[in-house]
Parts: C-alpha cells; sequence; structure tokens
C-alpha cells in the first residue's frame, strides 16, 4: 500500500486524541491553575504539600509501593513455575487470569470484605481449625491485600509473556557452559524479563497509587488515601479547583517516578507489549 | 519432581486467592439469608425477583450496551489508527505511540475528571458522555493488540496479490484483514472486558440517573449490597466461563 494514502487512516484517531485525550488534559490543568474568579494561581497545586493532603498522598505512595513488591515477589514465581510446567498454552493462562474481571471488579473487592471481616468466614475457618483469627479489615493492610488481590494479574501477564519470549536454547547455552541455576537466572532470565517487570510494575503501581476504591470498602472509609481526597473534592466538597490542582500535581509525581523507572532500564524501548 | 510438586502447590494458592471472592459472590446468590455474615439455606429466589428489579435490569441493559457499542466503535477507530500509525515515518510513530499510551499510564480518576470537565462543556453528562469516555480508554487496547501482528506482516504478500490483479482494498481485505484478524479480536475482547470492569472513569462522566452495574453496586455498598446483584454477576461469570471452555475445545480440535 502507498505510505502517503495509509497514513491518513489515521486521521479520525488523531482527531479522537487531540480531543478527547489532549483538550481534556489541558483543560483540567487549567482548572488547576485559575481560582474561580477569572484569575491564575498555583495554590490548588501547592496544596499537596498542605499537611492534610500530604499525609495521605504519603500513605498512597506507601501502600502503592508495599502492593507493587508484593505483586511482584507473588507474580515471579507463578511465571517461572508456568514455564518449568511446561504449560504452554497461553491462550488458556491468560484466560483464567483474565477471567475474574468479568465479575464486577467492587463486588469482588466487597466479596473480601465479606471474607476478612473479623466474624468473616476466614475467622470462622481459622476458629474451626483452633488457629488465632486475623483482624485486618479496616486496617491499611486489608487496603494493600484488595490491591493486590485485583492487580496480581496484570503483574503476571506481562512478565509472563517476555519470559515465554526466551528461547530454550539460550538456557540450554548457558548450563553447557557451566552456568549454575542461580547464575541464569541472574544473567539471562532476569535481564530479559526486565521489560516485562518494568510494565507489570506500572500497571500496578499507577492505579493503587490513585484508586479510591480499595480504602472505601476494605479501609472501612476511615482511612483516606490521596484518591479519596480528589474523589471528594468533586463529590461532596465541590471545590473543582482544588480537585483538579491535587490532580495535577499527583500526575506530575507519578509521571516523574514512572520516568526514572523507564531511565532505569533503556531496553524497554521500542516495545510495544500491552501487557 | 518435588520442586513440581511444590510449584503446582503454589499455583494452586494463587488460583483459590483469585477464584475466592468470585466463590462467596456464587454461594452468596443461593443464601436465603439477607445477611452476607450466616447462611440461611439454599434459595433461587434472588434469581427470580432478579428480572423484575429494574433498577438492576436498567444498569445491565446500560452496562452491556455501553461495553458493546465502545469496543465496536473502538476497534474501527482503533484499527484504522494503527495501519495508518503503522504507515508513519519514525518520529511522528513515536508521538502517536507516545499519545496513545496516555490514557494506559494515566491514573483513571485523573482521566475521569479530566474528560468531564471538557465535556461537561458542552454536553449533558449521560450515556453519550459515559461512551466518550469509554472509547477514550479502550482505543489503546486495540491499537496496541493490532500493531505487533501489523509489524509481522510481510510486504511482499501484498504485493504479490497486487500483481495478480487485485486492487488495494481488495487486497487489504483479502491479505492484509485476515493476517492481523487475531489482534483485532483480542483487541475487540479487551475492550469489551476493560470498559464492564470499569469503574472510576465511570463514575466521574455519568450523569444522574444513568448508572451501570458498578456505580449502582458502589452507592449500596454503605446501605447492604442487594442479593439480587450476586445473582446476576453469577449469571454473567458463568456465561463468559461457558463461552470460554467451549471455544477451548473448539481450538483443541482444530489443532488436532
Amino acid at each position: 500500500m502507498k505510505r502517503m494514502s495509509r497514513k491518513h487512516l489515521a486521521t479520525p484517531y488523531v482527531f479522537w486524541i487531540i480531543c478527547f485525550t489532549i483538550l481534556p488534559l489541558i483543560y483540567i490543568a487549567w482548572y488547576a491553575v485559575s481560582d474561580g474568579d477569572g484569575g491564575y494561581t498555583v495554590e490548588n497545586i501547592l496544596a499537596i504539600f498542605e499537611p492534610v493532603h500530604w499525609k495521605a498522598f504519603v500513605l498512597s505512595i506507601e501502600l502503592a509501593l508495599i502492593c507493587t513488591v508484593v505483586c511482584l515477589l507473588l507474580a515471579y514465581p507463578v511465571v517461572l513455575i508456568l514455564r518449568r510446567l511446561k504449560i504452554k498454552k497461553k491462550g488458556t493462562i491468560v484466560a483464567v487470569l483474565i477471567l475474574p474481571m468479568w465479575m464486577n471488579f467492587i463486588l469482588r473487592v466487597y466479596a473480601w470484605q465479606v471474607l476478612l471481616s473479623d466474624n468473616g468466614i476466614i475467622n470462622s475457618f481459622l476458629g474451626m481449625l483452633g488457629l488465632p483469627s486475623i483482624n485486618i479489615i479496616n486496617t491499611p493492610a486489608a487496603i494493600v491485600f484488595g490491591m493486590v488481590y485485583d492487580f496480581l494479574p496484570f503483574m503476571i501477564l506481562p512478565i509472563y509473556n517476555s519470559l515465554m519470549e526466551i528461547p530454550n536454547d539460550i538456557i540450554e547455552a548457558a548450563k553447557d557452559l557451566g552456568a549454575d541455576g542461580f547464575t541464569i537466572f541472574r544473567k539471562i532470565i532476569w535481564k530479559l524479563t526486565l521489560p516485562g517487570v518494568i510494565s507489570g510494575i506500572t500497571m500496578v503501581f499507577v492505579p493503587a497509587m490513585t484508586s479510591f476504591v480499595f480504602s472505601d470498602i476494605l479501609g472501612g472509609g476511615k482511612i483516606q488515601l490521596i484518591g479519596n481526597v480528589i474523589e471528594q473534592e468533586f463529590t461532596t466538597s465541590m471545590n473543582w479547583q482544588l480537585g483538579s490542582g491535587l490532580s495535577i500535581a499527583l500526575m506530575t509525581i507519578i509521571l516523574l517516578i514512572m520516568a526514572l523507572l523507564q531511565k532505569s532500564n533503556q531496553q524497554t524501548k521500542g516495545n510495544n507489549m500491552i501487557w | 519432581m518435588v520442586k513440581n510438586v511444590f510449584g503446582r502447590i503454589y499455583i494452586g494458592l494463587i488460583m483459590l486467592f483469585l477464584y475466592a471472592p468470585i466463590v462467596v459472590l456464587i454461594v452468596l446468590s443461593f443464601n436465603n439469608s439477607k445477611s452476607r455474615a450466616k447462611w440461611g439455606g439454599f434459595t433461587l429466589k434472588w434469581y427470580s425477583e432478579l428480572f423484575d428489579n429494574s433498577i438492576v435490569m436498567d444498569a445491565l441493559w446500560t452496562t452491556l450496551t455501553l461495553a458493546i457499542l465502545s469496543a465496536v466503535i473502538a476497534t474501527v477507530l482503533g484499527l484504522l489508527g494503527a495501519i495508518g500509525i503503522d504507515a508513519m515515518k519514525k518520529r511522528n510513530y513515536q508521538i502517536m505511540l507516545g499519545a496513545t499510551n496516555i490514557p494506559m499510564l494515566n491514573a483513571d480518576i485523573v482521566t475521569g475528571i479530566a474528560l468531564m470537565l471538557f465535556m461537561v462543556r458542552f454536553l449533558p453528562l449521560g450515556f453519550s458522555t459515559m461512551l466518550i469516555a469509554h472509547i477514550t480508554f479502550n482505543i489503546p487496547y486495540v491499537i496496541f493488540s493490532i500493531l505487533p501482528k501489523l509489524q509481522q506482516i510481510d510486504v511482499s504478500v501484498y504485493e504479490a496479490a497486487r500483481d495478480l490483479g487485485a486492487n488495494s482494498v481488495k487486497a487489504f481485505w483479502k491479505v492484509i484483514i485476515p493476517i492481523i484478524k487475531p489482534g483485532i479480536t483480542s483487541g475487540f475482547l479487551l475492550a469489551v472486558t476493560m470498559s464492564l470492569d470499569d469503574f472510576i472513569i465511570t463514575y466521574f462522566t455519568r450523569g444522574a440517573g444513568v448508572n451501570t452495574l458498578s456505580t449502582v453496586i458502589y452507592g449500596e455498598i454503605r446501605r447492604g449490597i442487594k442479593p439480587e446483584m450476586y445473582s446476576l454477576s453469577t449469571i454473567l461469570f458463568l456465561m463468559v466461563l461457558i463461552v470460554l471452555v467451549m471455544s477451548n475445545r473448539a481450538s483443541k480440535k482444530q489443532v488436532k
């Protein structure tokens, strides 16, 4: 096909991006710097440093970091085992990981409330076995638990994809040259799965950092994350300028973190993998 | 061998973790007691009452129309977009990829609020704004599913079709589309799934009186979720499970 005519097929999409991705971002930035009386101010963006917002923000970062690390620690062995068991039916594995999404996300998080509550299913079960009960509902631990549950597939899938692309020959060659299991892992497997790990971290960290649903359902509504603060500015306080300012601050900080992460691994450049 | 046993146990535990809440919801859908904490005997009444609950039924209808419509439109725009992007020179190509990444990398809460602030200027918040929002976050999934397939295409296959007398449109339909079809299908299915599972962006772009299942459920959490919701989710989940198992069987037969 001629390059010239083919390029134009993207025109409707370019139009869509400008209208519904770029312009809305300009709009929210404009809201963030306007003071509501026609003037301009940076107060709404800097409001993130006010103690009450900053506290929520720091807690969000902490919980999102813990969630990301736990997801990585849980997901990596899964992927290694899948390769060892020679389960090659990629479609099935992806389906098993995506299938839970067809049950409504909020209902699934709510089901954890049923499972984890002080006189819930898990504790009755532990009680029957004579084990001590776990009381984590309405604590930050429960919030992290829910996040790990919901985001784990997004860590497993990209790492799985990048691990499955490693040809067996490379590993065989390393073995023949006398590398032990740990060396193979450190020098080959870890390095070649790093792009998958990075995209997994991105897909877990950003939503974990910004969601307000887990804290609402599993945190008992008393623990404020930055997502809850922003949400309330739009639904209850009706201070759109402040809400936009906090959103822009949040977005900027996340972009900085992601840029640092990408910089730490230049290999991911040009990698268009979806997961 | 011992390692494999431990491996299987580990995978089993992860599966238990991922599917435990789903089992809970299915069990609750047959629970005669309205309390979610105790078992009051087996019943099918939530299934029969489901169809009389107009709030749930309206939300279901909105959710499904939204998912299908947004996925179809996103697939068409995304397919054309991917073909166009694939033909672009390096600089424009990078710019388009970067722009396509924005809705995927940006926090849902920021995407939702930004879309709401922008659209509320010229559209009343309601089904149309939700549809636009869903199309926006669905397109990247379509593009990133199709683009890798396009890059695998050997240009000579297309040229051969042209040499054999096919015009460009015919060669496109008969040669290119069949090659990238798996990418189109998976992009479409991902878009449907993402749309069904979305809450945050829908929450900010919806208007009063229009609800998806997610927003209805979110609103009910404080007062307690109506058991009809459990039965509806069970039906939806089992339907998808059956379709998946059947398509898996079909593809196995094809391999044989």
